[in-house]
């Protein structure tokens, strides 16, 4: 067994122990911490992969600058206890069976594809270079598309919030 | 066989050069409260600490040994994991930044074994700082939270803000040295800064990046959360701040990690604008003295503490700062000899450069006034972000010209 094998169960079992508490938790900051804890964990996987540059971006934009948004929003409303209710019956009936077949199909999906994608992570430097590369030549549109709908939904945010006052 | 060796030889001199990093910090950590008084109180014509030890140097390990036997209650209504897990995370991630700074040049030789001058190597390092930097919001966020009180929850809320905020304009601020550098370690940021221009001014960003220096070291400052930015512990509005409900060692721990990010980001001004380990002198004959500098101190200033420490006013004094005395000269001696001054010439000119950066750090907190929650939002959004985004504009522009020609 591999350093890198072991690490990848720890990690995989950080991140999935992290995914069941923020459902089992009944206050909404424990829950954002357990998402935080899942996205670190999933930054450790793809560290593993070699994929450096991701795996900083996913700390620095998800366990970073978005959760800090929602715990800093969860922490102004001062957001009490959720309240449990029983579940109805549609949800049992329906819902269960649904989850678990979806995951029995991806689990089996998984199984049966190719164990692939174990890049090494020789050239993170030149691996960096190269995506921003790609972002501002060959996908550029896209790209500034997507620069251009953000900024939309800022200035939306701004004119929401601009009302209000 | 010999290659499971070499993996485990790896990891051991891994260990030993985490534990050596860890002990110097930790040590420039409590001295760098002794220092901060002592500096603010002379620029206050006052003594600072004077009492316990000579010139009050056995003040740190007071403080420690008192945080340690201090009574520690829980306040009432609390989030048990939450308000002891703050400290925790606010400590250990301030402490981790210093694993990626680039410490020397090249490579470090020990057991016969070749190691970069580093504790951890990374192609991303600038990255991972701010990766960790984005990370460390969450412990005075937290610990504002879980403390069940007004005072703290409020100064965890304003702190979160302006962290927030100024991320913002330090991340942006730093851009202008990747697109000159095109490069994302902090160790080839370093050499980039090697050489002179005109045969005398050292070639550091500081001078082509000065308004992008400014931004970073303004947004430092507030990032740090210390005076004149530090209104997440605002005496006068909000008790402690975020600290209020904390005592004993888990107040030490935020303290601590207080220090320890403004060691940090102290490494960062200097490597990423000061050149780093690289001597501010140039490379010419003329200069040949310099490389002999750190043993020549460290002799200077033991013969100096001798006889200053023999004149001391009590016997305790009498006996110590001469002992310091003879340590430091015998420092120099061992720093005098040929290998080791070689080794030692990065980390003494990044120690040197480090220590003004936390000089300035004081210096600021003694004199200005904390400014006012609206003005500083103001200041980080409306001048902070707009400036240094026009640098990136300017930088780029010239960049790009550059690459025309």
């Amino acid at each position: 067994m591999t350093v890198e094998l072991i690490l990848f169960f720890l990690l995989a079992a950080v991140a999935l122990g992290g995914a069941i508490n923020l459902i089992v938790q009944t206050h909404p900051i424990h829950s954002a911490l357990s998402l935080i804890v899942v996205m670190v964990a999933l930054a450790g996987i793809y560290l593993l992969l070699g994929a450096e540059l991701l795996a900083m971006v996913q700390i620095i934009v998800y366990a970073g600058a978005i959760m800090v948004l929602f715990v800093f929003t969860i922490m102004l409303l001062n957001a009490g206890k959720e309240e449990r209710t029983a579940i109805s019956r549609a949800a049992t009936y329906v819902g269960v069976p649904c989850g678990v077949l979806l995951t029995a199909v991806l689990a089996w999906r998984m199984v049966l594809s190719e164990a692939g994608a174990s890049a090494s992570g020789a050239e993170t430097q030149g691996m960096s270079r190269e995506l921003s590369g790609m972002l501002f030549t060959s996908y550029v549109f896209p790209f500034e598309l997507t620069s251009i709908l953000i900024l939309v939904a800022i200035l939306g945010a701004v004119v929401l919030a601009k009302r209000e006052m | 066989m010999s290659d499971f060796v070499a993996s485990y030889a790896g990891l051991l001199i891994a260990l030993v050069k985490v534990i050596v990093v860890m002990l110097v910090l930790l040590t420039v950590v409590a001295y760098l409260s002794w220092f901060e008084r002592k500096v603010v109180a002379h620029i206050q014509s006052r003594w600072g600490p004077e009492r316990v030890g000579p010139h009050g140097l056995i003040q740190p390990l007071a403080d420690g040994a008192k945080f340690l036997f201090k009574e520690d209650p829980t306040p009432a209504g609390v989030d048990p994991f939450v308000y002891v897990f703050a400290p925790f995370l606010a400590l250990s991630l301030a402490m981790t930044t210093i694993a990626v700074m680039p410490l020397g040049p090249g490579t470090l030789k020990i057991f016969g074994q070749t190691t970069s001058f580093s504790v951890a190597e990374s192609n991303l390092s600038l990255l991972v700082v701010f990766a960790i930097s984005a990370l460390s919001v969450y412990g005075v966020a937290l610990g504002g939270w879980a403390s069940n009180n007004k005072y703290s929850l409020l100064g965890g809320l304003r702190s979160s803000a302006q962290m927030l905020s100024y991320e913002l304009s330090l991340t942006m601020s730093v851009v202008g040295i990747v697109l000159v550098t095109n490069t994302l370690s902090l160790r080839e940021i370093v050499e980039a800064q090697r050489g002179t221009v005109l045969g005398f001014l050292p070639r550091w960003f500081v001078f082509p990046q000065i308004v992008g220096f400014v931004c970073f070291f303004i947004s430092a400052v507030a990032e740090t959360n210390r005076s004149p930015f530090d209104l997440a512990e605002g005496e006068q509005e909000l008790v402690g701040g975020f600290h209020t409900e904390y005592a004993s060692f888990k107040f030490a721990m935020f303290f601590m990690a207080e220090y320890a990010a403004m060691v940090t980001v102290s490494f960062m001004v200097s490597v990423l604008f000061f050149g780093g380990y690289l001597s501010p002198f140039p490379d010419s004959p003329a200069f040949h003295w310099t490389f002999y500098l750190p043993a020549a101190l460290a002799l200077i200033g033991g013969a100096l503490l001798v006889p200053h420490g023999l004149r001391y006013h009590t016997a305790f004094g009498r006996v110590l700062l001469p002992v310091m005395g003879v340590a430091l000269v015998g420092v120099g001696i061992v720093c005098a000899q040929r290998g080791v001054l070689g080794v030692i010439q990065g980390p003494f000119w990044l120690a040197a450069k480090v220590f003004v950066v936390l000089f300035i750090y004081v210096w600021l907190r003694s004199t200005f006034p904390r400014i006012r929650y609206d003005q500083l939002m103001d200041f980080g959004w409306k001048f902070l972000l707009p400036v240094s985004l026009a640098n990136v504009l300017v930088t780029s522009l010239v960049v790009a010209l550059r690459m025309q020609r």
